[in-house]
């Protein structure tokens, strides 16, 4: 919006307050539950206990971090979860630009056939317990593949990339291919770094996805603890509510004891949110451009 | 919020005219075949061969036996399916939810947005929208977790904050109350989207001809004026279209917010497709029922999602399917 000069009216004083008033709010309301989870997660387990825990600990401690990230299930789950964020997101972002740039080549025979293909799976879903059976009779059950393979190209990214394809100069191919580049060629060197932003943003969606993934782990692998991702530890923490049934609050209760320590559940669940939470905190500032780029690429933009 | 891509224009772009014999096309073709076969075969198994899987709604699906073994039932599945009231819970709750998530999430995100564009403070604009999507990127674990402490009666901000108004006298457990329980899945998720579901009526409030608001001016309309005569007209196509649009997956909406947030006390309003899907299929191991239950998901929501299309087709706005 322009700024320009004008009188303030009354109107414009009230206006003005009521924009900033409910946007103070919104931006309390948004951060306030991080940042008490945060402090909760610092703070001696006992004390939190006894309320009164809002923007900062009163009892600092870092016995919460160190008893959680002393268990090899925690190290172990973020192994996991780092590697299928990684693997995910190379494997996805590359053979969905490949299929894309093939659907994006007007005399390619099969075009029509394959972009239907695509679509339609947009609108049908086979349902729960169909996939379920499938992943199994795959033998993709207690399977690190089972993150990576069934997502590998999905309809919507397809569509969102091969449209950037389509708006690529002509030229620059026709010109690649007159010097004797082959089409896979021409794919990896011409086509793959002018896509850089349109990569850019569905690398980050299908990254933010895959970290934030825990259903396919507690449908497929959960009976296999070494293949458990962080998020889904996080899940049985939060399913086993407040009391100590879970297997790893015992585990940390009886450490907890041993040490003359005490560790909560509520502990628990605040160290364990903050420590998924903080790698999507730290790159979300510098990488939000590219999320909103990816909204109105979508397709929603005039 | 979800975006629906173009793919009118995939489907209905004529391709050019192929004057060579097919045979001697796919021969020169071979590169691009292989580079896109695979992935096609790949699509066909993910999510073609769940579909040939709806046949075991139409028996009476044992694990144990062979394929052919089974034990064909017809439509009793689906028979008992209409007979169960647990079924007739778990579509009014799905439904109820899902309008309650679909009004407050549209109206909430486009009040923020008028207000965004109120704001002639670019610092402070640009810092309350980066902070209003942040939730948009945590996953329904962590935000469950956090509703969960914000809750609690055990020293959670909703209660002390109740409490110190003078409002209420005692901790309420507001995740124990069933009649509570759709409306706070809606405000937990209007917490969590608002911010991103703004952004797409930031971007049509941005086109708005800059001379449509120096007329209203010059007419003498105030900024209030402003906003109800020229804002929210010209963003009433988008907000049509993406309510129409958002109809069709009202039964597909998410189910990861209710399974994380729920507890036994109001699972009778919690239960929606998924979590009946799961209690039947994988915990009861009733296969085929549970098939039957997806597939009268699946085809409900076909329906909604072409219906939902068509109408939007009638209201002009084809580019959106």
């Amino acid at each position: 919006m322009k700024r320009r000069k004008y009188r303030s009216t009354k109107e414009d004083i009230i206006i003005d307050f009521v924009v900033y008033f409910s946007l103070i709010f919104l931006v309390i309301i948004t951060l306030y539950p991080f940042l008490n989870t945060l402090a909760v997660s610092f703070n001696d387990a006992l004390d939190s206990s006894k309320g009164g825990i809002y923007l900062w600990p009163r009892k600092f401690t870092l016995y919460n971090y160190r008893s959680l990230l002393n268990r090899n299930q925690i190290f172990q789950a973020s192994l996991i979860s780092v590697l299928r964020t990684v693997l995910s997101t190379l494997f996805c972002t590359f053979s969905t630009a490949m299929v894309a740039y093939t659907l994006s080549r007007k005399e390619f025979i099969f075009r029509k056939l394959f972009s239907f293909i695509y679509v339609l799976t947009m609108y049908i879903d086979g349902g729960l317990i169909p996939n379920y059976f499938l992943i199994r009779n795959l033998g993709l059950t207690n399977n690190f593949w089972v993150y990576v393979l069934p997502g590998l190209v999905t309809a919507f990214n397809l569509i969102v990339i091969r449209t950037y394809i389509s708006g690529l100069p002509e030229s620059l191919i026709e010109s690649a291919r007159v010097d004797g580049a082959g089409e896979f060629r021409i794919f990896t060197r011409i086509v793959l770094p002018l896509c850089k932003p349109v990569l850019a943003t569905i690398a980050l969606f299908v990254a933010v996805a895959n970290w934030n993934a825990w259903f396919d782990t507690f449908l497929y692998n959960s009976s296999n603890p070494n293949l458990s991702t962080l998020q889904y530890e996080l899940m049985k923490v939060l399913q086993s509510a407040n009391t100590m049934t879970g297997s790893l609050e015992q585990a940390l209760a009886q450490a907890a004891t041993k040490s003359m320590n005490t560790i909560t559940p509520r502990s628990i669940r605040a160290t364990m949110t903050v420590i998924v939470t903080v790698p999507i905190a730290v790159v979300y500032p510098f990488l939000q451009r590219y999320f909103v780029h990816g909204l109105t690429l979508g397709g929603l933009k005039e | 919020m979800k975006t629906t891509p173009v793919t009118y224009e995939l489907l209905t772009e004529n391709i050019t005219i192929q004057k060579k014999p097919f045979w001697q096309t796919l021969k020169k073709q071979k590169v691009l075949l292989f580079m896109s076969v695979p992935f096609v075969v790949h699509v066909i198994i993910f999510k073609y061969i769940p579909i040939w899987g709806w046949v075991l709604a139409f028996q009476n699906y044992w694990p144990q036996k062979g394929i052919f073994d089974q034990v064909w039932v017809g439509f009793d599945n689906f028979k008992w399916l209409f007979r169960d009231p647990v079924f007739y819970q778990v579509l009014r709750n799905t439904l109820a939810m899902s309008i309650i998530q679909l009004v407050f999430g549209m109206v909430s995100s486009i009040l923020l947005a008028l207000i965004i564009n109120e704001v002639r403070l670019l610092f402070f604009k640009k810092t309350a929208q980066t902070i209003s999507y942040l939730p948009h990127f945590i996953s329904w674990v962590v935000a469950a977790n956090l509703v969960r402490d914000a809750l609690s009666t055990d020293g959670g901000i909703v209660n002390e904050v109740l409490m110190r108004l003078h409002i209420i006298k005692e901790p309420i457990m507001f995740l124990g109350i069933p009649q509570l329980f759709w409306w706070i899945i809606g405000a937990s998720h209007v917490w969590k989207e608002v911010g991103w579901g703004a952004i797409i009526y930031l971007a049509a409030i941005a086109s708005v001809d800059p001379n449509l608001y120096e007329a209203a001016t010059i007419d003498g309309a105030g900024r209030l004026r402003r906003i109800w005569h020229v804002t929210l007209p010209s963003i009433q196509p988008i907000i049509i279209i993406l309510l129409v649009m958002n109809m069709g997956y009202l039964l597909s909406s998410g189910f990861e917010q209710q399974y994380l947030l729920q507890n036994g006390r109001v699972i009778d309003y919690a239960r929606v497709f998924t979590i009946y899907e799961l209690d039947y299929g994988i915990k009861m191991m009733r296969y085929s029922f549970a098939t039957a239950v997806g597939i009268f998901r699946s085809v409900v929501s076909l329906v909604l999602v072409f219906g939902a299309n068509y109408l939007a087709k009638l209201l002009g706005q084809e580019r959106l399917l």
